[in-house]
């Protein structure tokens, strides 16, 4: 096994053994293959730099490579966007481990060399970031290379495999370029995601966002704190915004918007759908610090009246969201609220049983412009999961559920 | 399910009328919401500059020049400002701290050595802090046995339980007491129409004790650590590009009120210690106490308390500062709103400074004056590096797109800081070579610490 800092400098001869340049740069072509090195960068003090391909590689050893071929074989370096560095875009740079979560800088790479008919390639097997790694850095070129590798011995590795590594660049093109697929970032929780974003630089957490589907990007931008997600929303474009906010809960999506910049604010809401729109616009208008505020949209509303069975049928037909059913509100032949059916009771009832003997005792309700305070109390009190919130006519207009409650404390803390 | 229509309709009604809720969004409200927000890091940083080596450094300069000295107050002004807020654009735009920068653009070799000398020097001007409690809490008559121990344990507490938001709050209003030397300025009664006018009309004396004086305000109000502190501080309070006229404006504001004590520390020293003739005062200690016969127990009294506030106050952040730079660059995680879980090096790092920072102070008869000796040197020789850093990095289109130094703020950058590196060079090479100076000017060392 070799190291990327041992190779880097290193002094390349040809097939004559004639000197021909040191080692500046190795390039993975990840759109050829994910990992091997294809092509190094020869450079010749005042000469043009030379390209050696993986395949007119002989022998390679820490400080010094031997060529197949001729000098004259080579070809002259032509910069491409679509190279991967190894010593620009990974040493020193950070990168998120997909497998711990983490955002971790790179010290060192290490590379597998396996040797095919004369030929050396090298693959990248693991990326270092632990002491050994930085010790190998710091004393490269000052100590032997065989000291160096004694010294590394007696230290803990700690490395990641290659295939866990998950390069952050934050350039939509070159992502493309790179062949980077964001599959594994969207397959983690949409909140380790966002704690990983925090991390990283304003730039690098765009270029995340745009990586990911909408629906991923609504959930992570949704755990994100509060700041970066105004900040995050802002940089964004009105409509791929606007297709992002449609995908996040209503009263979430509210205060987003609300903290947006007014003028960006109106362009967002402008390109979002009528419907989810105006359903957004209806909770801005609610002060943050109210019961309004903290509200959602998002009920099922039924008819007192209905049984169990009807209701289960409406959900289903009208394929309502899971997090909806947590709030499930009854209203009578006026309209008024007269209950509210806990998500428990209801998967427990029989199907022809009447939804008003299934309500929660009492009958608990608060107005939008009920305080924040209040709301938490309530919740504390009656531990509730949901709490119906209605108008000066009683009439239903949405619902707090508890993980809207222990967001909103949170903030508050 | 009749119910339906009514309840659509009702619905219906009801959004149309509208209600006469709060509008979420105050104009005023949310305009100071964001200055608030953002403000922070810049006052703190540039009040951190007076700490208990700079108040015994502005003390001397008022006890033995007068007022002579004032006029340098502007042009360091300018100069704090100019590299301050290089840094706190630079974590603005790309919300990466300075550490991370250096190492990204530099690579590992350089932040080693950045960070080796980040942890020498921190460690030695975090003596120099915990030996400015120890002083100021003599004067108040309580043994640095007491005092020392107990400062340390606070400042761990507050930093490792505290999270982002309290510890800044704290650090506010800690800036707030500095307003101690302004009371006991006007306790001194000084001429303040003579202070005004020696502040802005310069009367430059070429000799040695006068230079040297000049050098060491220069060196004690510019340390290479805040920089770091500065821009990892923005960054942990994601700062982004739209509020950099918020974060500009704080750096602004920091700069201005920390030379505003500054000039009052003067001018209370030279209205009382220089009238009276007593010209050799060698530290806030010194200054604390003769004031007291001059100006009244009062002055003396708050002079010590700004001192130890001072003192608490940095030796909370450097070690602080110390822990990010070095937990950055070498990719463990760091922050303060992480736990100690999560951010083992950095907490590990931050107690050690603290435990052996404090520890030093109270070893008897230690060579405390060789050790803040040290760390002037050390300050001076790390600071060239870090500005020039600072320089290139600023101008890097690819990192900071148009937000690099226009041409003009170049000049005026490059300016600054080569008087700065002169300055220091030559603070070092009078500190090692003590002859250097003539008499009166060896015994200026001392004032610095």
């Amino acid at each position: 096994m070799l190291h990327a800092t041992e190779l880097l400098g290193a002094e390349t001869y040809d097939s004559h053994g004639n000197f021909v340049g040191r080692i500046k740069e190795m390039f993975v072509e990840p759109s050829d293959q994910p990992n091997r090195v294809s092509k190094f960068l020869l450079s010749r003090g005042q000469y043009r730099p030379l390209i050696a391909r993986y395949d007119q590689i002989g022998i390679i050893s820490p400080g010094r490579v031997a060529l197949t071929t001729d000098e004259s074989a080579l070809e002259l370096y032509q910069p491409n966007e679509s190279y991967l560095s190894v010593g620009k875009d990974l040493l020193d740079q950070q990168i998120i481990d997909t497998n711990g979560r983490k955002v971790v800088r790179v010290n060192d790479i290490d590379l597998a060399d396996n040797r095919t008919n004369g030929n050396t390639e090298l693959r990248i097997t693991q990326v270092d970031i632990g002491l050994a790694g930085a010790v190998r850095r710091l004393l490269q070129g000052v100590v032997p290379p065989m000291a160096i590798r004694k010294i590394q011995a007696k230290l803990p590795p700690r490395k990641i495999q290659w295939e866990f590594v998950n390069l952050v660049e934050p350039d939509p093109l070159r992502r493309v370029k790179l062949r980077l697929s964001s599959e594994k970032l969207a397959a983690l929780h949409p909140a380790d995601l966002a704690d990983i974003m925090e991390q990283l630089s304003p730039d690098e957490r765009q270029g995340i966002i745009a990586s990911l589907d909408e629906q991923t990007a609504a959930e992570t931008i949704a755990e994100l704190d509060k700041r970066l997600q105004t900040q995050v929303v802002e940089n964004l474009d009105p409509g791929r915004a606007a297709d992002i906010m449609e995908e996040m809960n209503p009263d979430e999506a509210a205060d987003l918007i609300a903290s947006l910049e007014p003028a960006k604010s109106k362009e967002v809401l402008d390109e979002m759908e009528h419907r989810e729109a105006s359903e957004v616009q209806e909770l801005m208008r609610f002060h943050e610090n109210t019961a309004g505020g903290m509200m959602t949209t998002e009920m099922v509303v039924v008819g007192e009246e209905a049984t169990r069975g009807e209701v289960v049928d409406y959900i289903r037909f009208h394929e309502i969201g899971v997090d909806q059913i947590d709030n499930v509100i009854l209203i009578n032949r006026d309209a008024a609220l007269a209950g509210t059916v806990p998500l428990g009771r209801l998967l427990l009832a029989d199907t022809d049983q009447l939804m008003s003997e299934l309500t929660s005792e009492p009958l608990l309700s608060v107005t939008p412009d009920t305080k924040d305070k209040e709301v938490f109390e309530l919740f504390d009190k009656y531990n509730l999961r949901s709490l119906a919130v209605v108008n000066e006519h009683n009439h239903p207009v949405g619902a707090i559920t508890v993980d809207d409650v222990v967001s909103r404390m949170r903030a508050k803390i | 399910m009749n119910a339906w229509a009514s309840l659509t309709e009702a619905l219906a009604a009801w959004k149309k009328r509208g209600t006469n809720l709060n509008r979420r969004s105050y104009f005023w409200r949310k305009r100071i919401a964001v200055f608030l927000a953002v403000v922070g890091p810049g006052l703190i940083t540039s009040n951190v500059d007076n700490d208990a080596g700079g108040i015994s450094t502005y003390s001397a300069a008022g006890a033995q020049f007068g007022y002579t000295l004032l006029w340098s107050l502007i042009p360091m002004t300018i100069a704090l400002y100019v590299s301050e807020e290089m840094c706190a654009r630079m974590g603005v735009v790309t919300g990466k701290g300075l550490s991370d920068l250096i190492r990204e653009e530099f690579g590992f070799r350089s932040t080693f050595f950045v960070m080796v000398a980040a942890l020498f020097v921190d460690l030695f001007n975090t003596v120099a802090e915990f030996s400015g409690v120890a002083e100021a809490s003599e004067i108040m008559h309580v043994s640095r046995y007491v005092s020392v121990p107990l400062a340390a344990i606070a400042v761990w507490l507050l930093v490792v339980y505290g999270s982002y938001r309290i510890v800044e709050k704290i650090f506010l209003v800690a800036c707030g007491f500095y307003l101690s030397y302004v009371l006991s300025a006007f306790l001194a009664k000084p001429d303040w129409l003579l202070a005004a006018h020696a502040l802005v009309v310069p009367t430059v004396h070429f000799n040695s004790p006068y230079l040297l004086m000049v050098t060491g305000l220069v060196g004690t109000t510019i340390a290479p650590w805040q920089f770091f502190y500065l821009q990892a501080s923005f960054v942990e309070k994601r700062v982004g590009p739209r509020q950099y006229k918020h974060a500009r404006m704080d750096v602004l504001v920091g700069s201005i009120s920390c030379m505003i004590i500054v000039f009052f520390i003067i001018v209370c020293c030279a209205a009382t210690l220089n009238v009276h003739g007593l010209t050799n005062i060698t530290s806030a200690k010194d200054a604390a106490q003769a004031l007291v016969p001059l100006a009244g127990k009062w002055a003396g009294w708050l002079f010590a308390f700004g001192l130890l506030n001072a003192s608490l106050f940095a030796a909370s952040i450097l070690p602080l500062s110390t822990a990010h730079v070095i937990c950055e660059g070498l990719g463990f995680e760091a922050g303060l709103d992480r736990k100690f879980k999560e951010a083992p090096a950095f907490y590990s790092l931050y107690t050690a400074l603290i435990v052996v920072g404090a520890g030093i102070v109270l070893i008897p008869r230690a060579p405390l004056w060789k050790i803040l000796l040290y760390s002037q040197v050390g300050n001076g020789i790390w600071l060239p590096i870090v500005l020039i850093f600072i320089l290139i990095l600023i101008n890097r289109r690819d990192l900071m797109g148009v937000h690099i130094n226009s041409w003009g703020f170049n000049v005026i950058a490059w300016t600054a800081s080569i008087i700065m590196i002169i300055l220091t060079l030559v603070l070092i090479y009078t500190s090692v070579v003590p002859q250097a100076g003539s008499e009166p000017g060896a015994s200026v060392h001392r004032h610095f610490f």
